[in-house]
This record gives C-alpha cells, sequence and structure tokens, in this order.
C-alpha cells in the first residue's frame, strides 16, 4: 500500500477497489484472522438485534472515520496522529450514540454503553493507522465499509448462535417451536455469558481456517 | 513540522469538534426528552399492567393517570410536578427532606397508586413502578429496569416472568403493620403473601430489589395511613 498508488484511469470499482471491500469479509477478516475487537463481539452478542444495530453503527462510523482521517492525512502533523484519530473517532461516535438516541430509543437503550465502547474498537483505529492516513478517501471508504462489514457479520452470526440457544428466540420472536420444550428440551444458559461467545468465535475462525488453508501458517 | 503548527492544527480540531458536537446535541435534545418521557410514562402504566406503545403513550398517561402528587415522609402534600421528580438526586438526602412522588391512577373505575422506586443492584442502579389497588395494601403490578446487571442473571428482574410475580402481595400485614415483599433465595412459600421467588445466580440484585422495596416505601407509609383512615 504506497502512497497514492491508484492510477488516474482506475474506475471506482476497479479489481483492486473491489479487493478493498471483498478481502476483510474472508482472508483478511479482522476478527477471525487479525483477531481485533473481539471484546465487543464477546459483550453485546447475547441477542441478535443489539448485534444488528452494532454493526449497523460500526459500519458508518468506520466509513466516515476513513473518508475523514484521508481528506485530512496531508495536513495531520506526525507528532499528534493517534490524538487526531481518536478524536475523529470519538466525536463520530458521539454523533451516532445521540442519533441513536433521538431515534431509536429502545435500541440505544440496550446498547447502552456498547455505543461509547466502539472508540475502544481496535478495529477502526487499526484502519486508520494502516490504510487511511496513506490512501486517497475513495479507496478508504471501501477499506472502512469493508471491515466494518467483515466485523459484522461475525457478530451477526454469534449473535445468531447465541440467541437461538441461548433464548431460543431470533430478533425477539421465538424461534424454538413450544413443542420442543414439552419433550424436554431447554434453553442453555450458558450461551448467554460472554465465554460462549469466545468459543463461538473459535469455532468461526475454525471453519473458515479449514476452508481456506492458506491462512494456516505452515512456514 | 514546527511546533506552532501542531498547536494551530490542535487547537482548531478541537474548536470545531466542539461546535459539531455541541450543535448535535443542542438540535437533537428535544426528541431525547420526549423519548425519555414517553419511556417514563410506559413504564408507570405497566406498574398497573396498562401496556402502551410508543405512539400512544402519551394520550394512554393523559386518559388514566388521573392526578400526580408529591408527599413528605410524614404524608403532608407539597408543591410540585411529581413527574420532575428525579429519585436519582431524592434517594441521597435525608429521608425527612425527600419529595415522595405517586401517581394516582382511574382504571374502569377502580384507584391504583403507583410509587417509583430506586435503588441499587449489583453493578449499577435498579429502578422501577410499584402499582398499589385501593387498598393501599395489595400490589397491583410491577416493573422494574435496571442499567447495567448481568444479562441473564441479575437483568432478569426487569423480565416480565420476575414482575408478574408481585401481583396480589401486599406490602401490609392484616394488622396494617409495614411488611414489604422481600425477595427470597430459591422459592418463596406458596402462601407467603410477602416475598417472591429469588433469580438463581442473581442474590445480590434480588436483595438490592428487596431493599429498595423495603427503603422506597418506608417513606411513604404515612401518608397511606393518611389515606386509609380518612
Amino acid at each position: 500500500m504506497s502512497e497514492d498508488s491508484t492510477q488516474p484511469t482506475e474506475t471506482l470499482f476497479s479489481v483492486k477497489n473491489r479487493k478493498l471491500l471483498t478481502n476483510p469479509l474472508g482472508p483478511e477478516n479482522p476478527i477471525n484472522v487479525q483477531v481485533l475487537g473481539i471484546c465487543s463481539v464477546l459483550a453485546i452478542t447475547v441477542q441478535l438485534q443489539t448485534s444488528l444495530v452494532m454493526a449497523i453503527s460500526v459500519v458508518a462510523v468506520m466509513g466516515f472515520a476513513n473518508v475523514i482521517i484521508s481528506l485530512l492525512r496531508k495536513g495531520i502533523p506526525p507528532r499528534i496522529r493517534i490524538i487526531v484519530q481518536l478524536t475523529v473517532i470519538a466525536s463520530l461516535v458521539i454523533l451516532v450514540d445521540q442519533l441513536l438516541k433521538a431515534f431509536v430509543y429502545d435500541i440505544s437503550r440496550q446498547l447502552s454503553v456498547f455505543v461509547g465502547l466502539i472508540i475502544t474498537n481496535c478495529i477502526i483505529m487499526g484502519r486508520l493507522e494502516a490504510f487511511a492516513l496513506h490512501n486517497k478517501p475513495w479507496p478508504s471508504f471501501l477499506d472502512g465499509i469493508g471491515n466494518a462489514a467483515g466485523y459484522g457479520w461475525v457478530l451477526l452470526a454469534v449473535g445468531f448462535f447465541r440467541e437461538l440457544f441461548g433464548s431460543g428466540t431470533l430478533m425477539g420472536y421465538q424461534a424454538i417451536p413450544g413443542f420442543m420444550y414439552d419433550i424436554g428440551y431447554e434453553n442453555n444458559g450458558f450461551m448467554i455469558l460472554p465465554p460462549m461467545a469466545l468459543i463461538t468465535v473459535g469455532i468461526i475462525i475454525w471453519v473458515q481456517r479449514y476452508k481456506d488453508r492458506r491462512l494456516i501458517d505452515i512456514s | 513540522m514546527s511546533n506552532r503548527y501542531v498547536f494551530f492544527y490542535a487547537s482548531a480540531m478541537v474548536i470545531i469538534v466542539a461546535l459539531v458536537l455541541s450543535g448535535a446535541a443542542t438540535l437533537l435534545r428535544p426528541l431525547q426528552e420526549r423519548n425519555m418521557r414517553i419511556e417514563k410514562m410506559q413504564n408507570i402504566l405497566s406498574a398497573i399492567n396498562i401496556i402502551a406503545d410508543r405512539a400512544e403513550a402519551e394520550e394512554v398517561f393523559d386518559r388514566y393517570i388521573t392526578s400526580s402528587i408529591i408527599v413528605d415522609h410524614q404524608g403532608r402534600e407539597i408543591e410540585g410536578d411529581a413527574f420532575e421528580v428525579d429519585l436519582r438526586d431524592e434517594i441521597r438526602k435525608d429521608v425527612a427532606d425527600r419529595q415522595l412522588p405517586l401517581f394516582i391512577a382511574e382504571v374502569n373505575g377502580e384507584t391504583f397508586y403507583i410509587v417509583p422506586l430506586r435503588g441499587g443492584g449489583l453493578w449499577g442502579p435498579i429502578w422501577g413502578y410499584l402499582g398499589l389497588e385501593s387498598d393501599l395494601a395489595t400490589i397491583a403490578g410491577a416493573n422494574f429496569d435496571h442499567a447495567s446487571e448481568t444479562p441473564g442473571l441479575g437483568a432478569e428482574i426487569a423480565d416480565q416472568s420476575f414482575e408478574a410475580q408481585f401481583r396480589g402481595k401486599r406490602i401490609f400485614d392484616d394488622d396494617t403493620n409495614f411488611r414489604p415483599v422481600r425477595v427470597v433465595k430459591g422459592t418463596a412459600p406458596p402462601d407467603d403473601l410477602h416475598a417472591v421467588d429469588g433469580i438463581s445466580g442473581g442474590t445480590i440484585t434480588s436483595n438490592g430489589v428487596t431493599n429498595m422495596l423495603r427503603e422506597g416505601l418506608q417513606p411513604y407509609t404515612s401518608y397511606f395511613e393518611k389515606i386509609r383512615t380518612s
């Protein structure tokens, strides 16, 4: 990723730009492969709905943060660049939090402190530092959206299994039919606790590496 | 890059960010406050088992809640808007200085009294509303909520199955002595009108509810006494 390497003739969705969007979903996934942002995966995946809102919020924050830092990249004094990045992220997170409180109050109550914790999501600062600081706004935007989506789908997958097996519901609606409980099925309370999120992520990582042998370090 | 540039850059950034954020906060404030008011109305209504959704909560609240008053611990009514009393401030005060809000509802000819409560759980504050029937002793319904209790454990106090246990329980015994409902560890005896089942794995939160009920309801007893004898 050299400084501004994009050719002037490059189209908006060239192969290279599309890769920025799709690579973080699979072989460069921030959670499964880089093992970043695990803390929030443990905290907010008890229910599918909170996972979904968190994923959307992170997509918004990361897309904008990457673009803003990319636009500012030539002016940011290198000595205080981390502070500048943090200020941009924190401001965006506060904005997201205020908007959620004003327009989707019930969901903002469920997410409570976790929206604020987006600030500490290491994926966001990681992408600002590794990508947006050295690239033009458009590729930075794609990189931000791609990585946030890569984070988001893992969040949704974990949320899906935890809510289904932990509470027997999906998005708050009963998903496991009543007769299952009649014949002795019980919700697994352990799924609600954070350790099961870690184990679920572990299983996702296992399946992914089984399918994509390149991810296994054989050197 | 010179120090002068770094200082200039940092100052400009901070000023811009401050303007953007304070602008957004000021613009969104009315919407957010309205949401909080509506939520409070929904909670008050659910303490007497009326479920109103967000869109109609204000209208339903006005229809059923006929008056709201503030009393003190000696049972005298004091001036003020009960809806605006913030229990966060009140529970820090000495009982003698406390403003005690009370909401009075009229549903199908029956009178209900709703007492707001606030206390502490395991990780943070817990709060709720307790609806009383016209005898001021029998519980019509309860609504609890919390800031940060453990999901699946202490957080279950906000679950309907926990709240439903309070219906029909009593906060005074037959001799009108104050005897609030306790949340007991394990299963409460079925014929005990002053106890409900605790939450397994949520003992500290359960105890928090017990304390909140005792300390929150105690100051109201003189006012209840007054109404009962009048």
